[in-house]
């Protein structure tokens, strides 16, 4: 019975694997939306963290604790959060472990999972005890004990729901993920990297012109980046935390920067690969790169646009697009057979895919009416989803490193700012606000702690 | 000073007429292209030189309409239309009477489409108007081009008219 979540989880992506296969029907969008895993979210009860001990000078850190706790697991938007006041249990007696808790008290209310925190502090050491129960069986599902410094609360926390998400769908989440943006307020377009949620935004770039296209390697050290130094466009390689960095800069554009996965993960630059449009050549290719930005290879071969290269997980294929059917259209490309396939048929105007990092989606920027939407589209032959609507301009959909999440920017405040919501469309929310309009995000690989 | 300015302004007069007379020679002749070209300069001898100022003006007009008139595009297109072709004309003109200058062909977009491509198609549309030029006779190695996407729009509402404005060809001199 701990593993019911996980189940109906599974359950679920089972049913709408079945709803997938069938063959289309009118009404098939409308089951497809009533069995994702974020419409029928879990009720969960977070009650106040405690000291650990009677009397600890904790007080004031469990109150900080828990609002951590409650704002990151919502912000997965798997759960719903009863209301506190709602509350029959008695903090009082009640406590932190199986034993000390009535589950009845907490089923009556509606919760199907309960997370209590113990917490004790010396100076700037703290000390953590942080548990999820399953109460509809009555059992500890997880139970975990940190240590560490004041500073770390966040990542303690962020630890936690890492281990919670891991039980409820068998994947680590994002919850050490970063998101670097484009922003203008400084009067240009710079990049500025956020933490996954938004928090503590810092500018990255300091380049007083033009920068664009912020992009990622595996190892989340380096990002690639746009920039006109004079004016022209050339690409950026620039490490995260290091003054190091490299240019690359071919006559006429190098834009649009995607690094390979599965490519150099002994973190050596050298071995690591980036796909890349330059036009050095006076028609616009896709290249295959180092890290340096040596040309390797040449990826398409079509008089005209080919630009925005995204990669498959495994590295093998190549989601880029084309104007070579004479509008702006997304194309497939298989490295190994040298193979070539349109994906998007809907529309005249598809552009900035992204891979899903679990391989089976991409998602887009469609324009209709003079609009770009996000959709996202599988390789089934089924018509893509249309994600967004009626809310703006909505472009540059970048997948959290697990695939449950979308982040992408939207003009539906008047200037353009960086929203994320889930993969199905659902909760639909500011990521952050900053000076000036934000555009361009990218969600950045999940490292381990 | 002045003398190079009548000779300018000859070229911008004798040029064309040359041009046409040119084509037909070649038809027939052949070799004449070299040395025809090398006759204007004695044409105008300064019989009634205006004051220098005025010919200033004319020089900076011609300068002006040279930086300042764009050549336009369709959405998502950078195919030259009969007016495009106009105005690329006249720079070709303009860049002839002033041979020492070399220029960057930028290409720009509206809005509407999204940036990564509107940079492709923004160079797109540049190099259509430095292949038009080339076409014309004016060397290649005076025309570079690049491309701002849609990041430098001349006018930045969202409107058919801003955005028809802003989709274009602009010339800079280097």
């Amino acid at each position: 019975m701990g593993m019911t979540y996980r189940k109906a989880v599974l359950a679920a992506v089972m049913v709408l694997l079945a709803v997938v296969l069938r063959p289309p029907a009118a009404d098939a969008v409308d089951e497809f939306i009533d069995i994702h895993p974020f419409l029928k979210k879990i009720p969960l009860a977070i009650p106040d963290f405690k000291p650990l001990e009677p009397g600890d000078a904790a007080a004031q850190t469990t109150g900080q604790t828990r609002d951590l706790m409650v704002e990151t697991l919502e912000f997965t938007s798997y759960f719903k959060l009863i209301d506190p006041a709602a509350y029959l249990d008695d903090p009082k007696t009640s406590g932190l472990t199986k034993r000390s808790i009535n589950f009845r008290n907490w089923t009556i209310i509606g919760a199907e999972l309960l997370v209590t925190g113990g917490v004790s502090q010396t100076g700037e050491a703290v000390e953590m005890e942080l548990r999820l129960f399953d109460t509809v069986k009555g059992d500890s599902v997880l139970g975990k004990r940190y240590r560490g410094r004041k500073a770390d609360l966040r990542k303690i926390v962020r630890k936690f729901c890492s281990e919670v998400i891991f039980f409820l769908t068998g994947d680590r989440g994002y919850f050490n993920s970063e998101i670097a943006l484009v922003s203008n307020g400084t009067g240009n377009k710079e990049i500025f990297i956020a933490e996954f949620d938004g928090r503590n935004p810092s500018r990255f770039t300091r380049t007083n012109n033009i920068t664009l296209s912020p992009a990622w390697s595996a190892d989340s050290k380096w990002i690639a980046y746009t920039a006109y130094p004079k004016d022209k466009p050339n690409l950026y390689i620039k490490h995260r935390r290091q003054q190091r960095g490299y240019e690359i800069a071919n006559k006429g554009l190098n834009i649009t920067p995607a690094w390979r996965p599965q490519a150099g993960t002994n973190g050596s630059l050298d071995a690591m690969q980036l796909a890349a449009t330059l036009s050095f050549t006076g028609d616009q290719e896709i290249y295959l790169l180092t890290g340096k930005g040596k040309i390797i290879k040449r990826l398409t071969k079509s008089w005209g646009s080919d630009v925005s290269p995204t990669w498959s997980p495994d590295g093998k294929r190549i989601a880029f697009v084309s104007n070579r059917s004479g509008n702006p259209q997304v194309y497939v490309k298989d490295l190994e057979s040298g193979r070539v396939d349109r994906l998007t048929y809907q529309g005249r105007y598809n552009t900035q895919p992204s891979w899903s990092p679990k391989g089976d989606k991409i998602a887009y920027s469609g324009m209709e009416g003079g609009r770009n939407d996000i959709f996202v589209v599988g390789f089934d032959g089924r018509p893509p989803t249309q994600l967004t609507r009626d809310a703006g301009n909505n472009e540059s959909p970048s997948w959290s490193p697990d695939g449950s999440m979308i982040v992408f920017s939207t003009t539906r405040e008047g200037r353009s700012r960086i929203y994320v919501m889930t993969a199905f469309g659902t909760d639909q929310r500011i990521l952050l606000k900053l000076p000036g309009e934000q555009t361009n995000p990218q969600w950045s690989p999940n490292t381990g702690f | 000073m002045q003398r190079k300015l009548w000779i300018i302004l000859a070229l911008v007069l004798v040029v064309p007429g040359l041009m046409t007379m040119v084509s037909c020679a070649t038809q027939t002749g052949g070799q004449q292209t070299e040395t025809t070209t090398t006759t204007p300069p004695e044409a105008p001898k300064a019989p009634m030189a205006p004051d220098t100022s005025a010919a200033d003006r004319a020089k900076e007009m011609a300068r002006n309409q040279f930086l300042n008139e764009n050549v336009h595009f369709a959405f998502d297109s950078a195919v030259l239309s009969p007016r495009g072709q106009d105005v690329l004309k006249r720079k070709a003109a303009w860049l002839n009477d002033n041979p020492g200058v070399s220029v960057v062909v930028e290409g720009h977009c509206d809005e509407r489409g999204t940036p990564e491509y509107n940079m492709a198609l923004g160079e797109r549309r540049a190099e259509s108007a430095r292949a038009f030029l080339v076409d014309t006779g004016v060397s290649s190695s005076r025309l570079r081009t690049t491309s701002y996407g849609e990041e430098r729009p001349l006018d930045p509402r969202s409107s058919e008219e801003a955005w028809a404005k802003n989709r274009r060809a602009q010339f800079r001199i280097q």
